[in-house]
């Protein structure tokens, strides 16, 4: 049996990097399909059909699938689903939104953010924030789950799979799209950048997270932000690294003015190297970082942007 | 239009998480519990509802042991109307899984007709966020999940949805299911009053067998294990310092 990946595709194109690293975690289970949904994803399929162990693409290009709607792309899985034993996609937001009204319909549990396949059933995942890795082995006749994608390598992309263009139930009435407000940018992507700079509580202000974006911009960096900074009207929602963000893991990640709550360590831990910068020297960041400066952020950063 | 709002009994999130010798799950006995948070915003949405003149009652339903009546208790002095107990399982540490809670709940709605259930978008304590999506396939609603904003306009709701590149705005036709993200609002704290007043509201207690649902779980739990820790490294002095360390790992 096989498994079905559902593919993220945002305004047409592939999320490359998450598919190719939810690959790599399922490629011990059997064949692949990739399922690329949405009008205007030809190219996005076309993308798909190159990562290595993809053996084939099916492109369902209704506009119903379009923007990641929910019931009609979990109405669309359902359908395919029967011929799979796994339906797996990276865990964005996009899939946990369709994934579970999936596994519902289909009378099966969710597994949502594994972080390892032990064999075709069994799954390990983190729990309570990142405290507890659990391992958990399925009954289900089909196993639906998402992939924590940081610990995964990007298979390549050399191979050459056939597109089958497919068509199949909507959910006709339930729900419109209305916009997107994606904020356009040259910074790399959070989950793939090969170096993250994320500033915290201890930044102070929406203004004062000009110094973090200049640091990363001089490294050629993605900017993320702890809970507390979102919270606090810092910095945008969709750069919270943790739990309830976006989990990374760089080859470098810098932690400026972060504390260290667990919730924000679950989402950066893997990281390679991990560089603290606060001035509270008893910061719990400082346990995990393997370079820690405790000084003000106010004048370390500017002096480490401008000495880059 | 009535207003379903599930909720769960959870570790406090303040609370230090301690991994059982036995790998047999977290240590839940003698431990605070609380509201689980992402639930308490839902709570607080379907208040402010009630409050703009959208939702005339709010109905809390919380699935697990004999105790989450503390949890429905504090919602209903936050200012929920009434509350539904579904007792599905006896030791505190029984997790019920997300598929036969969100059965429960569908249950549940079909008996009260909400136009409306929020909840939260999951729990902190199996981390699963898939309840709400699972209550709206159930039923064959629409859903809204990881929302940040909601307006109600006759038979929709206009959501704003936390979503990885930013924020996207959906309609969805009612009665449907929202799930509440961190940013929707900031819970209020009940007054003294309220909790004296929330002692007498009404609180009905159902079992899971009342609904028809088998509980019995669909994942079995291997072990459960402390992460992998990370050793702590070095303090630099300085930024020259940090910037020869970083150059030597040939991170930069």
């Amino acid at each position: 049996m096989a498994v079905l990946l559902l593919a993220d595709v945002n305004g047409g194109q592939l999320a490359t990097d998450s598919v190719a690293k939810t690959l790599s975690a399922v490629k011990s289970l059997g064949e692949v399909h990739v399922l690329v949904a949405g009008a205007g994803a030809e190219a996005a399929a076309a993308e798909a059909a190159k990562l290595d162990g993809v053996s084939k693409v099916l492109l369902a290009g209704a506009t119903d699938y379009s923007h990641g709607m929910a019931e009609a792309t979990a109405a669309l899985i359902v359908g395919l689903a029967p011929g799979y034993a796994h339906v797996a996609a990276a865990s964005t937001a996009a899939a946990k939104n369709v994934l579970p009204r999936v596994a519902a319909l289909l009378d099966v549990m969710m597994i949502t953010d594994i972080t390892a396949v032990v064999d075709a059933d069994t799954f390990e995942r983190p729990i309570y924030a990142g405290n507890a890795i659990q391992t958990v082995k399925s009954s289900d006749k089909i196993k639906v789950f998402t992939v924590r994608t940081a610990t995964f390598g990007a298979v390549a992309a050399t191979g050459a799979a056939a597109v089958e263009t497919i068509s199949g139930e909507t959910a006709a009435g339930l729900s419109t799209w209305v916009e997107d407000k994606v904020a356009a940018s040259d910074r790399p992507e959070l989950t793939s950048a090969k170096i993250v700079v994320s500033g915290g509580r201890g930044v102070g202000s929406e203004a004062d997270f000009a110094l973090i974006e200049k640091l990363a911009d001089k490294l050629g960096a993605a900017v993320g932000a702890s809970r507390a900074a979102v919270d606090s009207g810092f910095a945008p929602n969709d750069w919270q690294v943790g739990q309830t963000g976006k989990v990374v893991a760089p080859e470098l990640y810098v932690a400026v003015g972060i504390s260290g709550a667990i919730q924000h360590l679950a989402g950066m831990k893997d990281s390679k190297i991990i560089v603290a910068i606060n001035k509270d020297e008893e910061a719990p960041i400082f346990q995990v970082a393997d370079f820690g400066l405790v000084a003000d952020l106010f004048t370390a950063v500017p002096e480490l942007a401008e000495k880059l | 239009m009535k207003v379903l709002v599930p909720v769960k009994r959870v570790i406090d999130y303040n609370v230090k998480v301690r991994v059982k010798a036995d790998g047999s799950g977290v240590d839940l006995a003698n431990v605070k519990m609380s509201m689980n948070p992402f639930d308490e915003i839902a709570v607080e949405e379907a208040i402010r509802l009630k409050e703009k003149g959208a939702a005339t009652e709010i109905v809390v339903v919380s699935v697990g042991v004999k105790q989450a009546q503390e949890t429905l208790r504090t919602a209903l002095a936050m200012g929920a109307d009434r509350a539904i107990l579904v007792v599905a399982a006896e030791d505190v540490h029984t997790d019920i899984e997300p598929l036969a809670v969100a059965k429960i709940i569908a249950k549940v709605a079909a008996e009260e007709q909400p136009g409306l259930i929020i909840t939260g978008k999951q729990a902190i304590d199996n981390d699963m966020n898939a309840t709400g999506q699972m209550v709206a396939a159930l039923l064959g609603w629409a859903q809204a999940s990881f929302a940040s904003a909601v307006e109600i306009a006759g038979d929709a709701a206009k959501v704003t949805r936390e979503v990885d590149g930013g924020l996207q705005t959906i309609e969805v036709k009612l009665p449907a299911v929202i799930t509440a993200d961190l940013r929707l609002n900031e819970p209020r704290y009940a007054s003294l009053p309220n909790i004296m007043k929330a002692k007498k509201k009404e609180l009905a207690e159902k079992t899971a067998a009342d609904y028809g649902v088998d509980v019995s779980p669909r994942l079995t739990v291997v072990k459960t294990a402390e992460p992998a820790g990370r050793a702590a490294g070095i303090k630099v002095g300085s930024v020259d310092e940090l910037i020869g360390k970083l150059k030597d790992a040939g991170v930069i």
